[in-house]
């Protein structure tokens, strides 16, 4: 690893100042699980990493105004243990706590998680899911952005600017009556990082779907929310066939890189399965 | 970037008693315990967070040594495998994985130690899954498992009965 320069300032102002100062020579992090490694690997070189860790808050999980407040410095195993989050939100838990092993939970948060932008990770899948916000602040002030507008830009890449620090994630606290289910497809070992991975969510009228969100990682250059699945499902009484018809939607819209863990051919038709699977089984279909 | 950063201090207490040491900001904390501290019970392996033989304990919490910078646990309190022992008296983890064979080359073993050593302190009745869930993080390639299984589950008797 190249050497840096390290600062850990004790207020927000000192790091948007750190970061105005020293532009694109600097980055933040917060656990660094993701970063050290492409440190040491040198896939980047940072001349100045400006820490959060000594930052008084970002710290805590707040159910506020029928959300789920997650400060950006909270840790991924805080959120996986949470009692709160998971008796509102259990998909948020059953996705943080799939994150790779207790010792990388322990370090890494939920703020460094989104800005990582990591294509395999799990819980931007629920993040799309669930149609969460992220709040970033620079010294120009603060804003908030939907995970779906726009976040995941591409391999690697989101939308946190230079200067720009993720400072937390608000996540909507859904109808009582939807069911969520996250399969992680794993064909290697447990701490693996998932082959393909799919969030849902579905919410039953009656006997027809009223509403129907899924979202699937590891098989594009960024976490994808399913566009052609609502559209086939909504208004209708799910069957076999119906929901046949709506996972064949995905093939399109994937774009798996090949690895050790598949070909992107294979990867596709696992993305296709898993799809079918996850719908049918929180639609309630044999 | 500059030739020569500059160094930072680091000060931790490690074990109950306090070091402190200049060094680059590059400095992984698995390289700051076993050459800047002299504390070589730490091992390292796979250096990318996965493989778990580098587990060390900062602030409560267990972690990966080779992906944390030292300069990031700066005035933490750390544990690591020199402080699990009670002077001369073995952890009943350590007991346990020598009587149990729950280690063979022994690399592997610190980390399984202060992986599994967190685990029994949340619940010192954990079930075989719930060993397996906690530990799948931390790699063994010659015991096999079913001996670090057996040594958790025999470390937490103890420590329940008190014997």
């Amino acid at each position: 690893m190249r050497d840096f320069e390290f600062h850990a300032p004790k207020s927000l102002t000192e790091v948007y100042g750190l970061l105005e100062q020293h532009g694109e020579d600097a980055r933040v992090i917060s656990g660094g699980t993701g970063l050290i490694n492409m440190m040491k690997q040198d896939l980047i070189a940072v001349d100045h990493l400006v820490s959060l860790q000594n930052l008084p808050n970002l710290k805590s999980i707040d159910l506020k105004n029928g959300r789920i407040e997650l400060g950006g410095l909270v840790t991924q195993q805080e959120v996986a243990t949470s009692d709160v989050v998971a008796k509102n939100i259990p998909l948020l838990t059953e996705t943080y706590k799939e994150v790779a092993t207790v010792r990388v939970r322990n370090a890494a948060t939920v703020g460094g998680g989104v800005s990582h932008g990591d294509p395999a990770q799990d819980p931007p899948t629920a993040l799309l899911v669930l149609n969460a916000d992220i709040h970033i602040s620079s010294s120009k002030g603060s804003r908030t952005q939907s995970a779906r507008d726009g976040w995941f830009i591409d391999y690697y890449e989101t939308n946190v600017q230079p200067g720009e620090v993720v400072t937390g994630v608000s996540i909507p606290v859904p109808n009582k009556n939807s069911k969520f289910q996250y399969t992680k497809f794993l064909p290697r070992t447990a701490d693996d990082y998932a082959t393909v991975s799919v969030a849902a969510q579905s919410l039953m009228e009656g006997d027809t779907v009223s509403e129907i969100s899924l979202s699937l990682g590891a098989v594009n250059t960024t976490p994808i929310l399913a566009s052609g699945i609502a559209s086939i499902l909504v208004g209708k009484k799910p069957t076999a066939a119906l929901i046949k018809e709506a996972a064949e939607t995905v093939r399109n819209e994937v774009a798996p890189t090949p690895d050790f863990r598949g070909s992107a051919e294979y990867k596709t038709d696992m993305a296709v399965v898993f799809t079918r699977r996850t719908l049918a089984s929180i639609l309630g279909i044999g | 970037m500059t030739e020569q950063a500059s160094l930072n201090t680091v000060k931790v207490n490690v074990n109950g008693k306090d070091y402190s040491a200049d060094v680059p900001a590059r400095r992984t904390l698995v390289d700051f315990l076993r050459y800047d501290l002299g504390l070589t019970g730490t091992k390292e392996a796979c250096s990318v967070g996965v493989c778990g033989v580098c587990t060390v304990e900062v602030n409560g919490v267990i972690t990966s040594s080779c992906i944390t910078l030292a300069i990031q646990v700066d005035g933490a309190k750390l544990t690591t495998i020199e402080g699990v022992a009670d002077g001369d008296t073995l952890h009943p983890l350590q007991d346990a994985f020598m009587n149990h064979g729950g280690f063979q080359c022994g690399i592997c073993t610190p980390g399984q130690i202060m992986a599994s050593r967190a685990l029994l302190e949340q619940n010192s009745d954990p079930s075989e899954d719930e060993i397996k869930d906690w530990m799948m993080g931390n790699l063994c390639r010659c015991t096999g498992y079913y001996g670090i299984i057996t040594s958790i589950q025999k470390a937490g008797e103890v420590i329940r009965l008190g014997k």
